[in-house]
């Protein structure tokens, strides 16, 4: 596109204000932000699963204020047997170790991708999805003690409020599919790393936007981890 | 005195070269803090904290996590002011909906507290 093209665009008095205008307006080579396409469609997704995310946190404190039932004591409920004692709330804490660390290992991942390292790249990408992988199956884990031994049910249980476990299973359970979803899509972008696709692009954005999806997972762990579990 | 390189995010333009490389060690010492407030909120909850000192410090280091993670992991500290505050702003708009549910939340308390009782389920 030359230059004089793109002025023409971006000069609203060239543009007339009608629905063609609109088009144009919307079609011109506009640019508000200085970052690739992918990176800011990617955030913005975010920013609506932010909202969603804020939606079941915000409820389940709507719901935890509203009940003249106690709350559940979640010390005791996830707590995990360690040679005859009880350890509060361990097997969450293991999880949170390893989701951190696999958010570690992706930003090492984007910064080997900056410096176009395919195999240091691809490598550390597959850390990230096997820290992903371990983080799901202990959650299913806590899933199966919780329904099998602790009977908990999304009606109902008997360490108190009925809702517990109704936002339990919707919030840790959407966040769970975040995460699998998360490691499908980390070893497509590994493979495709390892492949060299990016290095016969001569682009690797794709793999910062892809951590950008997984520090997001990481990002509204923290907040699960601190309301539902600790608060 | 030693001149300062700028720092220059690598997606700072679209087809820009990445000028400067992230500090290794920046993600390092990110990465141990992440740990290190995990640790602490871990043990806020261990040591029986209870109380609003609870819920101040759980809230505070979930808060100060996340700001880890967004600016540095996320890059955020480096994009451009207009980018950083298209997203950063929305997400303010919980904190209505937040104090909005906090006050209905505590008014059908009183109400089922007041026509049911407390500890009836």
């Amino acid at each position: 596109m030359s230059n004089s093209s793109l002025n023409q665009a971006t000069d609203a008095t060239l543009v007339p204000d009608n629905l063609k205008g609109l088009v144009a307006d919307w079609s011109s080579d506009v640019q508000t932000f200085k970052v690739r396409w992918s990176k800011a469609m990617m955030w913005i997704f975010l920013l609506s699963d932010t909202f969603i995310f804020g939606s079941f946190l915000s409820s389940y404190m709507a719901v935890r204020l509203t009940t003249t039932v106690p709350w559940p004591d979640t010390s005791t409920v996830f707590a995990l047997h360690v040679g005859g004692t009880e350890v509060p709330l361990l097997l969450i804490a293991i999880m949170t170790f390893i989701l951190i660390s696999s958010s570690g290992t992706m930003a090492m991942g984007v910064t080997a991708a900056y410096k176009k390292q395919r195999v240091k790249t691809g490598v550390l990408i597959l850390l990230t999805a096997l820290g992903g992988l371990a983080f799901v199956g202990m959650q299913a884990f806590e899933w199966t003690k919780l329904i099998t031994e602790e009977g908990i049910r999304p009606w109902g249980n008997e360490y108190g409020a009925h809702q517990f476990g109704g936002f339990f299973f919707m919030i840790t359970g959407f966040h769970g599919l975040h995460v699998s979803i998360g490691v499908i899509y980390l070893s497509i972008v590994a493979k495709r790393v390892l492949e060299g696709r990016y290095d016969r692009l001569d682009d690797y954005q794709i793999v910062e936007v892809a951590g950008l999806y997984w520090h997001f997972v990481d990002l509204v762990w923290i907040f699960i981890f601190a309301f539902f579990y600790l608060w | 005195m030693e001149q300062k390189k700028p720092f220059i995010h690598p997606s700072y333009y679209p087809g820009e070269t990445p000028e400067a490389e992230h500090p290794f060690s920046l993600y390092m010492s990110a990465w141990i803090l992440l740990f290190v407030l995990s640790a602490f909120s871990y043990m806020v909850d261990y040591a029986g904290v209870e109380g609003y000192l609870r819920w101040f410090l759980v809230t505070i280091f979930a808060f100060l996590k996340a700001g880890i993670v967004v600016g540095i992991f996320m890059h955020m500290a480096w994009e451009r002011m207009a980018f950083l505050y298209a997203i950063m702003l929305p997400p303010l708009f919980l904190l209505a909906l937040v104090g909005i549910l906090a006050v209905d939340g505590a008014f059908v308390y009183y109400i089922r507290d007041l026509f049911m009782g407390v500890n009836t389920p």
